[in-house]
């Protein structure tokens, strides 16, 4: 469904371009759920990025749905691939109501039975029509955040593509968004690419990950090899680590800095 | 058992809103002795209020009441601002989740470090220069001489928070109140920070208030836990023992964490009890 070959992601151009990915070579399969994991600045959500279309890349091919898709989508393109970001206080017009955060992308797609549609989008994410009238200040960051999925979901993708869906949110509105995005994953059979700093989020919901650091996946893996520690890469041993909260015993290693 | 470093009875902080005052801490007790103790919750349980409360930080019009609250043998209650500016940096010390936004970015952070130095000890230029390149040490920053000239922007984020530990500490405090010092960094760096801040405060016999919404992290760096909900610590455990926690919002909160090992169809979620809403007392 999603298919990255030989992908090198720059931002800027020239003697000054930041190289952001490397050479990334990546398939999901339909209705797979793969995650990306690494620390800030990996390129994790680069690479969600440019595959939504956000950004253009360098070099390489990214074939979508057995397409290969130029920088520039056409409408279908745009319509087969939604992504929702991680903070829904700065992902959603302040001025504008639910209502019409969600009339837009049926506009912009000139869908019909827009009506209808949000009305369903609405129910799909546990949303009432009372939360149908509301600006997003007066949701709280659950119920924006399902706003979020709403909007993606109205264009009916087939890939969903998550940046950090649930590090804004507390651990018991997370439960409900993960086990939401489950459902709906399962409902409506969705591709999804998953980027988070959470290896027990990404494990959660996704079988595969992959390990990004610097740029480059260091590692796939399964979401079962993670659990039982059979993990190859030394950072992706690291992060297993990190995870499992602080241990005294081995918090001595590497404390050391360098200036930047 | 000696006398507590912070002695906490009855702290209640109160805002007026629109429909009747909102009590954001109602009725929260608790000592700090040469510890670690952590306060966890969800965001609006009044946990970074308590910290804020202890630190003399809560502005009008909020309003602070309290059975006692005392720092050592000080009386902190009605305490003039003037008084606050004595003791914080000197005997309690505050780091805070962002680096970025916590330090001075038009001042090197040696200065940074020197001026707390310099204020608190009344140190001359000389000597609070020599104690921020040792502080600088201490926090595990190999080349203190460099970073002592850099500016915040040029530091990474984890060691912009070495840098506002080694800030807070100069001074020698009894106690350091952490509001969520490692949820700005990766997970690789939040331990390394942790550690420095556990070395430090073990070292020096001092108390330490880790306020974090992860209940992985409190569990596994403190000794002691509270558990805040609407205002109100509604269970203190052991921090090892969090697992056999009793109160069902502590419990429903750890079953909603996903775990890596033990995968579910669906996370259990937390239903909230509107009895834990009300008054403990």
């Amino acid at each position: 469904m999603i298919a990255l070959a030989d992908v090198t992601i720059a931002y800027g151009t020239g003697p000054r371009a930041v190289v952001a990915v490397h050479d990334l070579t990546l398939a999901v399969a339909e209705g797979e759920a793969v995650g990306l994991v690494g620390e800030s600045g990996s390129g994790k959500s680069t690479v969600l990025r440019a595959i939504a279309g956000l950004i253009p890349y360098a070099s390489g091919e990214i074939t979508l749905g057995g397409r290969r898709v130029q920088r520039r989508r056409s409408t279908a393109e745009r319509k087969m691939t939604q992504m929702v970001f991680q903070d829904p206080y700065g992902s959603l017009h302040p001025n504008q109501t639910v209502d019409q955060i969600l009339a837009l992308p049926v506009a912009i797609h000139r869908l019909d039975r827009g009506e209808a549609r949000i009305v369903q989008a609405l129910a799909e994410v546990g949303l009432g029509p009372e939360h149908r009238y509301r600006y997003p200040h007066q949701l709280s960051g659950g119920q924006r955040q399902r706003v979020a999925i709403a909007r993606a979901l109205i264009l009916e993708p087939r890939i969903l593509l998550l940046d950090e869906p649930t590090s804004a949110l507390d651990v018991s509105v997370q439960a409900e968004i993960l086990n939401l995005l489950a459902r709906l994953r399962r409902d409506h059979g969705l591709t999804l690419l998953m980027v988070s700093h959470d290896l027990a989020v990404i494990a959660h919901l996704c079988e595969r990950i992959g390990v990004m650091s610097r740029g480059h996946v260091v590692e796939i893996t399964t979401a079962t090899a993670m659990a039982n520690n059979q993990v190859t890469h030394d950072y992706t041993r690291e992060l297993l680590r990190s995870n499992a909260g602080f241990d005294r015993s081995g918090a001595d290693r590497n404390l050391d800095v360098t200036a930047a | 058992m000696t006398s507590p470093l912070l002695t906490v009875r009855n702290l209640s902080v109160t805002y007026p809103g629109d429909d009747g005052d909102v009590r954001a801490v109602r009725n929260v007790s608790f000592t700090l002795g040469r510890e670690r103790l952590g306060i966890v919750g969800e965001s609006g349980s009044g946990k970074s209020t308590t910290g804020r409360a202890i630190m003399g930080l809560v502005g009008h019009p909020g309003r602070i009441a309290a059975d006692e609250l005392r720092l050592g043998d000080q009386d902190l209650r009605g305490l003039s601002e003037h008084g606050f500016r004595k003791l914080r940096g000197k005997r309690i010390a505050m780091v805070l989740q962002d680096p970025k936004y916590s330090l001075d970015p038009v001042m090197s952070v040696g200065q940074q470090i020197a001026e707390t130095h310099r204020t608190h000890l009344r140190s001359n230029p000389r000597d609070a220069r020599r104690a921020a390149l040792e502080m600088l040490e201490a926090v595990h920053i190999r080349d203190p001489e460099r970073v002592y000239t850099m500016y915040p922007h040029q530091v990474s984020g984890g060691m912009g928070q070495r840098v506002m530990i080694a800030m807070m500490l100069i001074a020698g405090p009894d106690i350091l109140i952490a509001d969520e010092p490692t949820s700005a960094l990766d997970v690789t760096v939040q331990t390394q920070v942790l550690a420095i801040m556990d070395e430090l405060v073990r070292g020096r016999g001092m108390g330490l208030l880790l306020i974090s919404h992860n209940l992985h992290l409190v569990s596994s760096f403190c000794d002691r836990v509270l558990v805040m909900y609407a205002g109100q610590v509604l269970e203190t455990c052991e921090a090892g023992k969090l697992a056999e926690a009793k109160h069902p919002y502590t419990r429903g909160l750890l079953a909603a964490l996903p775990q890596l090992g033990h995968r579910r169809a669906d996370l259990p979620q937390l239903q909230r009890d509107p009895t834990w809403m009300a008054d403990l007392v």
